[in-house]
């Protein structure tokens, strides 16, 4: 008779790791290290490739489709994320306060975040073709269509993202909200803190980690925006609203471009991690300072 | 008289401190009228859906205004051009897997993780090695996993389903292995003492007592997958659709058919509308939780 042998508490944490960590190494860490890989190659993403060394990483930074797509793709979630703050403070701020409905309104202006962003984006893609320019031609104005400008086109992506996000950002405020005894504004009113006052000396420097968390979320989602882009314009009108993750899809899966889109991702996988890095680095350093 | 108009006065006074005292009523009126931003286009989409093509013009009461008739007939037809019963099954099939299987195993490596690496630097480097994984875009691993997936012959749901438990692994850990630690380890020492295994203390004990977390992980994980549309995209290469995939071949097909084409914007939108009225209160408190944690 054979005597069933007992794990130790050690072995049956190995027996879980390893095939977990196994599994996120094949289908995480290995597609990076090939995507890495290619990114010396000239693949075209079928038949032979030579190795082109560091050349696809030069001719990153002379490329002018790229630089056009780093340059909407940053000026585009900048500004979306500065749109999104400023209003998701400002709702949470007004949900937060003694208001009728409370709950009902929480629960409404939550409903964007969970929907498909695709069919955000056609739904709002017709509001931009024909219902505003209807709208301005009332208004005396040309009636031409956001989308189809490309000064004007980048602009519709923001609200688009922005609507869907501000949702989101407004809820992680308002939890933040809630955290602030109320003693500290009574405290505060007998200092004479009232109004914009108390927000930025009372309110805001007690809500800063929130606020850090709303900024990261938001710069790396916006900087991965695809969805919206592949709904709305397909980068479009000229390549003005082309993203890094559209540019890359688009030319490295079927444009031929897989080895030179991959010194691409690659590019766009450092400069994610600086920001991130940077942006923890900054939050940190304000709150110490608190 | 006098005695009249105090009473009045004081009548009113009572009324004015009891409608404005505990509410903010200017605050509550722009909140109602900020909501229409949220309302205006879903409105929008039912009313088009409903109507019949001849019904629209290019004007503003001709998009907005309500239809004739409320006939499902542009629901029926978009439901067969998308194949909508299938794609939806394709997609409660995807996000239903990735989240069952999500629970179990992230939790899993969150316990262990949560218990060791304070102590061992061996399993702190398996944490920091797979929440770091957080930072690495999409962008850089879908055209290797392209060609990975198919060479594997995952280039299907089951390869969607075992991305997504990747995917969302570093987040998930991370969560589950934060909750743990305010969780004392008196009570798997108790199970231990009575003679417990340490997998079977793990199901027993550890387990149920991250309901919470659980509860957040798998709203994260469901509506991050039920609402992707890249990874199904680039990895089944249009061989099985899933809800939002449907959408994206319907509007290259027949997309110049506004009415049919919001008809299915609707349909697609419906379960997950449905899924936050029945739970909103889980679902709002999990992403806070997913986020701030």
């Amino acid at each position: 008779m054979k005597k069933k042998q007992r794990l130790s508490r050690n072995q049956t944490y190995m027996l879980i790791t390893i095939p977990i960590v196994a599994l996120f190494f094949t289908f995480n860490t290995l597609p990076l290290i090939q995507g890495i890989i290619y990114s010396f190659t000239n693949f075209k993403g079928y038949g032979d490739f030579d190795w082109v060394g560091l050349r696809n990483y030069k001719d990153l930074f002379t490329d002018a489709r790229v630089g056009s797509s780093y340059a909407f793709t940053f000026r585009f979630a900048i500004v979306a994320t500065i749109i999104t703050n400023v209003i998701s403070l400002l709702l949470a701020t007004g949900l937060n306060s003694k208001i009728k409905f409370k709950n009902t309104l929480r629960g409404l202006y939550f409903v964007p975040n969970v929907l498909g962003s695709l069919v955000v984006g056609y739904i709002f893609s017709y509001i931009f073709t024909y219902l505003l320019p209807a709208f301005t031609k009332i208004l005396g104005g040309e009636g031409t269509s956001m989308l189809s400008s490309t000064s004007w086109a980048w602009l519709a992506i923001v609200i688009v993202c922005a609507w869907q996000s501000i949702a989101m950002n407004t809820i992680i405020y308002i939890s933040g909200l809630q955290t602030v005894p109320e003693d500290v504004y009574e405290a505060g009113s007998i200092d004479g803190a009232t109004g914009f006052k108390r927000f930025s000396h009372l309110t805001f420097p007690l809500i800063l980690p929130f606020f850090s968390i709303n900024m990261v979320l938001c710069m790396k989602n916006f900087l991965m925006v695809f969805d919206q882009i592949v709904a709305m314009t397909s980068g479009g009108p000229a390549q003005s609203t082309e993203s890094i993750s559209f540019l890359i899809y688009n030319n490295g899966m079927s444009g031929g471009q897989f080895g030179f889109q991959s010194a691409n991702a690659v590019l766009f996988f450092v400069v994610i991690v600086v920001i991130a890095v940077l942006q923890m680095r900054f939050t940190n350093k304000r709150e110490e300072q608190l | 008289m006098d005695n009249q108009t105090m009473k009045n006065n004081s009548f009113f006074d009572r009324l004015k401190v009891m409608l404005f005292r505990h509410t903010n009523w200017p605050v509550t009126v722009l909140l109602l009228l900020g909501i229409i931003t949220v309302i205006f286009p879903l409105y929008m989409t039912v009313v088009i859906a409903f109507k019949q093509p001849s019904e629209m013009t290019n004007s503003i009461s001709g998009i907005l205004s309500l239809p004739k008739s409320f006939s499902l007939s542009n629901f029926k037809e978009a439901m067969e051009v998308t194949d909508f019963w299938n794609s939806l099954a394709n997609s409660l099939i995807i996000t239903i897997s990735t989240v069952i299987i999500s629970v179990i195993l992230h939790s899993m490596l969150g316990y262990v993780l949560g218990r060791t690496q304070a102590k061992r630097k061996g399993y702190k480097f398996i944490y920091f090695y797979i929440v770091s994984g957080m930072f690495v875009p999409f962008a850089i691993l879908m055209m290797p996993l392209v060609k990975q997936t198919a060479m594997l012959h995952l280039d299907n749901m089951l390869g969607v389903i075992i991305l997504y438990t990747v995917f969302y692994m570093p987040m998930n850990v991370m969560l589950y292995s934060g909750y743990l630690t305010n969780i004392p380890m008196a009570l798997e020492e108790a199970a231990y003492v009575d003679g417990a295994t340490t997998w079977r203390t793990y199901w027993t004990v550890i387990f149920p007592i991250m309901k919470p977390m659980h509860a957040t992980v798998a709203i994260l994980t469901a509506l991050g997958t039920w609402n992707d549309v890249m990874t199904p995209l680039v990895i089944m290469s249009g061989s099985k659709n899933t809800l939002p995939l449907a959408q994206l071949s319907f509007q290259t097909q027949f997309g110049a058919n506004y009415n049919l084409a919001f008809a299915s914007y609707l349909l697609a939108l419906l379960p997950i509308i449905l899924f936050y009225i029945i739970c909103q209160k889980q679902i709002l408190s999990g992403v806070v939780n997913g986020a701030v944690k």
